[in-house]
């Protein structure tokens, strides 16, 4: 089973992809700003992230930044998920190392089809 | 519910009718139920009650534009970008081993069948990634029987949900704009490598020319045995002996065409035989 870390500040929205997540067979684990994410995957690393932007404590940058510079053995697979639709914001999270980007609103098929493209599911 | 009511068997018999005879495509028993689902919004913008008024409409029209506009809500235009996307880089492959065998050819593809224009826009943003490796950009024809497929592959505009199926964020910055109102349009150099017509694979005889590569996925499925045979012989016309036949991941020519064989070198396609020498090919 893989595991997916949903980074999203917005508990609805985790309750949402978890869900989603759960029916695509992965062991889901939640964190609700950078900073909770950063030390889940200290502690753990999972297969695959799904990433926020907008997070208070630590933004989904500054926690990919953080998590490039720690330096895992295996670095996670990074899926942005994030309303920050447009085109100059998916440009820097790709320069940033993202592996994908899902714009909100995204239902089980946009999330189906990106984990396929970054390999995992 | 008050003021619904089931069509009559009558109805969607005639419904049913209507699409096989303009399309070839059946409705299997298991998905009429779907008939309803999919004529309603057409219902409701004509003011019509039910199935059964829209028939007498169908029937009492001059015009053909209202049963046009039923066939096209009926079809199954289901699709998505880099659908099955192994068999695209294997298809894009072929091409670079058949421009090998002959520099200089300008390759000819032919999409059939291509919906909203995501199979034909996967194959031309591989195509142009591996540009270095073709004497020239192959020429694409993308073609379906429904105009308003045509209309929308043509105008290479999707929403956020479309845009996000298949298609990886590096290619879609790479080859779509943002509108701004949350939906994405092809770049001008990605749609000018295609040209989009409408054509029935079932009644209008093909685009011109011999092709190298056909693509046929996932359009026959609800064809009958003998309706398949018969498009499976106008394919094989309209491709050069040798060339390749592409069809979607549960689909077969196996029992219905002589014409096409399993390739051995590209799995899942098939080689176009030379009809004057169906034997020799084979062994
Ligand atoms: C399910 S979609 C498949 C699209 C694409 N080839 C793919 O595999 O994703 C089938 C398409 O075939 C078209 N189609 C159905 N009957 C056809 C016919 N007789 N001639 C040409 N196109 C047809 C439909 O309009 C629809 O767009
Ligand atoms: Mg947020």
């Amino acid at each position: 089973m893989k595991t997916c870390l949903v980074v999203d500040d917005s508990k609805v929205i985790r309750k949402v992809a978890r869900h989603i997540l759960e029916t695509l067979e992965f062991d889901v684990r939640e964190a609700a700003d950078g900073r909770e994410a950063l030390d889940a995957c200290l502690a753990d690393a999972p297969d695959v992230i799904l990433l926020d932007w907008n997070m208070p404590v630590m933004s989904g940058m500054d926690f990919l930044r953080a998590l490039k510079e720690a330096g895992l053995p295996q670095r996670p697979k990074v899926v942005f998920c994030t309303t920050e639709n447009g085109m100059a914001y998916i440009r820097a999270a790709i320069e940033a190392g993202a592996d994908e980007y899902v714009m909100k609103p995204f239902d089980r098929e946009t999330l189906e089809s990106k984990l396929q493209i970054v390999g995992v599911a | 519910m008050i003021g619904r009511e089931t069509p009559s068997a009558g109805a969607m018999q005639l419904i049913g009718s209507l699409l096989e005879q303009r399309t070839g495509q059946q409705i299997a028993a298991n998905r009429a139920w779907r008939i309803e689902t999919a004529l309603k919004p057409l219902l409701r913008e004509h003011g019509l009650a039910s199935v059964d008024a829209l028939v007498g409409r169908l029937i009492a029209s001059r015009t053909g534009e209202l049963a046009d506009k039923v066939v096209d809500v009926l079809l199954n235009q289901e699709t998505s970008f880099f659908r099955d996307g192994a068999v695209l880089e294997h298809l894009v492959q072929a091409a670079q081993a058949m421009q090998e065998e002959g520099p200089g050819r300008r390759l000819r593809i032919w999409s059939a069948g291509c919906s909203t224009g995501q199979e034909p826009l996967s194959l031309a943003m591989l195509l142009a990634e591996r540009a270095d490796a073709f004497a020239m950009p192959p020429e694409i024809v993308a073609s379906d029987v429904s105009p308003a497929a045509i209309a929308r592959a043509r105008a290479g505009r999707y929403s956020q949900f479309e845009i996000q199926r298949g298609l990886p964020v590096r290619r879609m910055v790479q080859w779509f704009d943002a509108t701004g109102a949350g939906e994405w349009v092809a770049k001008p150099d990605l749609v000018r490598r295609i040209q989009f017509r409408r054509h029935n694979l079932t009644a209008d005889a093909p685009p011109p020319g011999r092709f190298d590569i056909i693509l046929c996925r996932n359009v026959m499925l609800y064809f009958s045995p003998a309706l398949r045979r018969q498009v499976f012989d106008e394919l094989a016309g309209a491709i050069r002996p040798g060339g390749l036949l592409v069809l979607g991941a549960g689909e077969t020519v196996i029992g219905l065409t002589e014409r096409f064989i399993p390739s051995q070198a590209f799995r899942g396609m098939y080689v176009a035989i030379d009809a004057a020498a169906p034997l020799a090919a084979i062994a």
